[in-house]
């Protein structure tokens, strides 16, 4: 078991680090310190912080919906939230491309009204929140499920709202798989390739992500810088995931 | 405050929860409704609390229509077989809850918690968690939670259904109490006839969705109004088409033309009570009480041909 992590997950990651002190750290230092890689950086962070919170809203909204709705199509929805995990993300942005572009349904409209999706933010923006779409409902379903609708009807009965009874019952009985949620889609966020590429068009300094900027550096034969961009991103995801199982309680304590 | 349902249908999918149901609650009554799992007693109360929508029928509380009104208008107190704690509120939080929604000044909200945590008994414990509480005392500081926003009626759910024999009976005997003190009016769900004839003035008996008999717990027994009733409320036999409860049977040793032949085949000693078992002469099983001195003076032993004699004995027709 232990193996094949080390096989699989932490073999790779020594690689990198490996490459990058070999090539010489300095290397690594200007490809970060590059004026093209900090705005890559930026972008990628301005898109995590649309699509993140974004994400974490409809997640929660669509869990309550799938658990606690009844209307017909239930199913369905629950099915849809699960599309983005089984479609390739060059899927998703030959989709967005078609629709957006110049010819696209919304493309041709939007265009004609000043607005730039593709190639621009907002096309970026679109892609990471489609692909990063499932992950907080997938966590907050089952924990609903789990806690039932007892705490919920005892507050109604003690007068709460429908709101009230959210902020003070449901919320704070869902909030670790919330927080767990919102972690997996940041790190999705964080590392979306696929989808970006095809819409974002890759325009250094102004649409390139921090991941394309690896990729670019790569192309470019600056394989310390590469692997330097890359270990910084592997970094934030490493130190996400670990504040997550630092704070997050004990399962008995809960 | 009194209660009133008329005419409540209630149905999921396939299954009739309730069929025309209609049902008094009178004010400062504490009324039991009593029924085997499906017979819609639960389905009945959460009708009246608004946690569930009837199909047809109207819910009155103190002469006032609420069949439309949401749960949160109905001032009504509501007690869940599994408690229902909010697990991530302290004992006084939960108690709190509903005064805080409501918006009470602090110091009165503080005055009434501690108010109610004397009355459940739970002073001690008011900064512990549910987790942190045992299933009696999670059930106290339900009823403290319902109690706290002083509710026109009071509504428990099977409240000790998930209790041990012992805290069931020590919390029944409190419940009785507490309603002697307070005198709201109480609707108690539950399937154990001696819960409910211990502790109701009024017994509501259903099955399948129906009403079979309102009584007060003494007619219940003694004038049940039918065959489903009366094995319901106690132990019966039947012996043709008469039923006879176990004690209204009297075991003599000597034959004559109103008694039966049957033979001993098991006695159980139960205290001051002991169950004889017996089988005819035409192989119909029959249960008779007895006092302990009744059974020794019998020297009654296993195998032993004896001579039953109904004393009280009940038909339908």
């Amino acid at each position: 078991m232990l193996g094949y992590l080390l096989l699989v997950l932490l073999g790779p990651l020594a690689m990198g680090v490996w490459r990058v002190v070999d090539h010489g750290l300095g290397d690594a230092w200007s490809a970060l310190s590059d004026p093209d890689t900090v705005h890559a950086f930026k972008v990628t962070l301005i898109v995590m912080a649309i699509a993140v919170p974004l994400n974490t809203i409809f997640g929660v909204v669509c869990a309550l919906a799938i658990v606690r709705g009844r209307f017909p199509g239930r199913g369905l929805l629950n099915a849809f939230v699960d599309l983005p995990l089984a479609l390739s993300p060059v899927v998703v942005g030959v989709s967005l491309f078609l629709l957006y572009g110049r010819q696209g349904w919304f493309g041709s409209w939007l265009l004609g009204h000043g607005y730039q999706v593709l190639f621009a933010l907002p096309s970026i923006v679109l892609a990471t929140v489609f692909v990063s779409l499932p992950f907080v409902a997938r966590e907050v379903v089952p924990t609903l499920r789990e806690i039932g609708d007892e705490q919920e009807q005892a507050a109604s009965t003690l007068g709460a709202s429908g709101w009230q009874t959210f902020w003070r019952i449901t919320l704070p009985s869902i909030r670790w798989a919330v927080v767990y949620g919102v972690v997996l889609t940041t790190a999705r966020a964080l590392g979306e390739y696929g989808a970006v590429a095809i819409v974002s068009g890759s325009i250094q300094g102004k649409t390139e992500t921090a991941t394309l900027r690896v990729q670019e550096e790569y192309e470019n034969l600056n394989q310390a810088g590469a692997y330097g961009i890359a270990l910084v991103l592997a970094a934030i995801a490493i130190v996400v995931l670990v504040a997550m199982t630092v704070v997050r309680p004990r399962p008995e304590s809960r | 405050m009194s209660i009133s349902a008329r005419g409540v249908s209630k149905r999921f999918g396939d299954f009739v929860a309730l069929d025309d149901v209609s049902v008094e609650v009178a004010t400062g009554s504490l009324t039991a409704l009593l029924g085997p799992s499906g017979s819609g007693k639960s389905t009945l109360l959460r009708v009246i609390a608004g946690l569930e929508t009837p199909d047809s029928g109207t819910v009155v509380i103190a002469d006032e229509d609420m069949t439309n009104r949401s749960v949160q208008d109905r001032g009504v107190g509501f007690v869940f077989q599994h408690y229902a704690a909010f697990k991530h509120m302290t004992v006084w939080e939960n108690v709190a809850f509903g005064l805080k929604i409501r918006r009470r000044a602090r110091a009165e909200i503080r005055e009434r918690v501690g108010e109610l945590l004397a009355l459940v008994q739970l002073e001690g414990l008011a900064q512990r968690y549910p987790a942190q509480l045992s299933g009696g005392q999670r059930q106290r500081m339900g009823l403290a939670r319902a109690l706290a926003v002083d509710p026109q009626v009071l509504l428990l759910d099977e409240p000790f259904g998930a209790l041990d024999a012992r805290v069931r009976t020590e919390l029944r005997a409190w419940l009785r109490r507490l309603h002697d003190e307070t005198h709201t009016t109480t609707v108690i769900v539950t399937h154990d006839q001696e819960e409910a004839m211990e502790v109701a003035d009024e017994v509501v008996v259903m099955r399948g969705g129906r009403i079979e008999q309102v009584a007060g717990p003494r007619e219940l027994y003694e004038r049940p109004a039918n065959e489903f009733v009366m094995s319901f409320v106690g132990h019966v036999n039947r012996i043709g088409d008469a039923f006879v409860r176990p004690h209204d049977l009297e075991l003599v040793l000597e034959a004559d033309d109103t008694t039966r032949e049957a033979m001993v085949e098991r006695i159980a000693h139960l205290g001051f009570e002991v169950r004889v078992e017996l089988v005819c002469d035409d192989g119909e099983p029959l249960s008779i009480q007895l006092t302990r001195d009744e059974a020794e003076r019998l020297e009654l032993v296993r195998g032993e041909i004896v001579h039953v004699r109904p004393t009280r004995e009940t038909t339908f027709t």
